[in-house]
């Protein structure tokens, strides 16, 4: 099933990613997507992540399609300006992509190549605009186009905040974002799910499907980690101390994985799976899940 | 105000290998204000590259070293030691460097990088930053610049990544726009938030052709200008 008549029809939809290496060695994308191939809805690919170089999204979206799985093409707006990224979405349909998620992206100085000139022409609001008006069949200088795209666009949105600013601007944006053509939502990793029931409600209303972020833990330091470092990541202690007492982590990371999807079935309208290296333990985590 | 900063030593002597006299050239406006290259700084450079084996023919410091008028009358009456040096290093901005490079028939060094203050142009600079845009935001914004306030100069609401408030570039940063939505939060206009901004017209931001040759309110007549001989 692909992602939009997943969505569209209310099933739970489950989707997941794919994060391309730095280099042209593709086996493992390809292992990978046999694997998930018939388990999830779509898998996205990432765009240059944490902004470290490394093979770029849409080829990997035309090889995860090759293989049979619904790709998510991930675009960010931290390396091209406006010309390339349509372009590029240009490009994308040709290719039979019909998913993108749109992005700011992350400051290159955080990444692998710091001298880097960020380019943020547009912004994940302004992309998702430029992505109605392609479908639209015109570009955002107001061009016609010789054949228009038919793209299922999609935003992210961090549903836990530390100030009051930052939760109300990330609600503001997320109307902004579907006023401008958001059809879907993929959020930052989820761990308490009363919290994110809080967010449910809030948004309750806007109209556009959420799916949940899960990322499996695999420790105590990376749970830490990600709490000192991860913006809008909260793993509770409690978590932390299951992970702590476990004997077996990856199997209780993955435990933890599927317990949170299970809770969180109720709430929104499906989950999107972050394994970061352990994409092979995904039919793992959907199976504990009853998924 | 234009903040520059000296460059490291190895790249001036970089610049100076195979010349053996020097004329140094400082700046009492800007560059002493940067400490790059005011009369503390143009005094420990003379004796820098004599150290470093160089016979310096003269050390001063203009007021302006971007006023050409007034670089060339206050080098007139030293002359001989700006004839009797292989070069000029210039300790100052990009500004005065070039103004010094158009008014003596010398070979000038840059001896200090210019930094870019991200907006900071105000004659009295506070924290207050204006990238000159063309196409101002601040009344979406509560009178604060997203561009400037902004890492990622972001015009539609803050990304994800801020921590605690602050920028995650920098932990000592205010996340640009939690400060925005604090001002348009106490003047009662959290409504602009939600207002979608389009892609900026970045041709407004650049400068038009004719000032891309010289600035339209220049102080002096381009053609007319004598060098310092």
């Amino acid at each position: 099933m692909s992602l939009r008549s997943a969505v569209e029809s209310g099933k739970f939809a489950i989707t997941t990613e794919v994060g391309p290496l730095k280099g042209t060695d593709i086996t493992e994308i390809e292992e990978v997507a046999g694997l998930l191939h018939g388990r999830v809805d779509a898998a996205n690919v990432t765009d240059q992540q944490s902004s470290v170089m490394r093979l770029g999204s849409m080829a990997v979206c035309h090889l995860l399609k090759e293989k049979g799985l619904d790709p998510v093409f991930q675009v960010t707006c931290r390396d091209r300006n406006r010309l390339a990224l349509q372009s590029d979405l240009l490009s994308a349909h040709v290719l039979g992509i019909e998913n993108v998620l749109a992005l700011t992206g992350d400051l290159p100085s955080l990444g692998d190549h710091p001298q880097a000139k960020p380019v943020y022409d547009l912004d994940s609001v302004q992309l998702l605009w430029a992505i109605s008006r392609l479908n639209e069949g015109l570009d955002i200088a107001g061009n016609e186009l010789h054949g228009k795209t038919g793209f299922f666009a999609g935003a992210v949105v961090t549903p836990e905040a530390d100030t009051e600013a930052k939760l109300e601007l990330q609600l503001a944006k997320m109307e902004k974002k579907i006023s401008v053509g958001a059809r879907f939502f993929q959020t930052q990793a989820v761990y308490d799910v009363d919290a994110f029931a809080k967010f449910m409600k809030r948004v309750d209303g806007l109209g556009a499907p959420i799916l949940a972020g899960i990322i499996p833990l695999k420790s105590v330091g990376m749970a830490r980690f990600m709490n000192k470092n991860v913006s809008g990541v909260f793993v509770p202690e409690d978590l932390i101390d299951r992970m702590a007492k476990a004997e077996d982590k990856a199997a209780t990371g993955l435990q933890i994985a599927a317990g949170l999807i299970r809770d969180l079935k109720g709430l929104c309208q499906g989950v999107h799976i972050m394994a970061i290296g352990w994409e092979k333990k995904v039919p793992a985590i959907l199976d504990a899940a009853g998924l | 105000m234009i903040v520059s900063r000296q460059k490291p030593l190895e790249d001036i002597l970089g610049y100076l290998e195979g010349e053996k006299s020097v004329f140094i050239l400082g700046c009492s406006g800007c560059a002493e204000a940067s400490g790059s290259g005011g009369p503390a700084q143009v005094a420990e450079m003379k004796q820098t590259l004599e150290d470093n084996g160089k016979k310096i023919t003269g050390a001063i410091t203009i007021d302006f070293l971007c006023q050409k008028a007034l670089v060339k009358s206050r080098l007139r009456p030293r002359t001989a030691q700006v004839e009797g040096a292989d070069s000029i290093l210039v300790m100052t901005c990009g500004l005065g460097v070039q103004a010094v490079a158009a008014s003596v028939n010398k070979v000038c060094h840059p001896a200090c990088d210019t930094v870019n203050m991200g907006g900071s142009r105000a004659e009295w600079s506070g924290v207050e930053r204006c990238m000159e845009c063309g196409e101002c935001l601040l009344d979406y914004t509560g009178g604060i610049c997203p561009l400037t306030a902004c890492t990622k100069s972001l015009t539609n609401g803050a990304c994800g990544g801020a921590a605690n408030g602050k920028c995650e570039l920098d932990p000592a940063r205010d996340c640009g726009w939690e400060l925005i939505y604090r001002r348009l939060k106490e003047k009662g206009q959290l409504d602009k938030i939600k207002v979608f901004i389009p892609p900026k017209d970045y041709a407004k931001m650049m400068p038009s052709p004719k000032m891309m040759s010289t600035a339209l309110w220049a102080l002096e007549q381009f053609d007319q200008e004598e060098k310092v001989e």
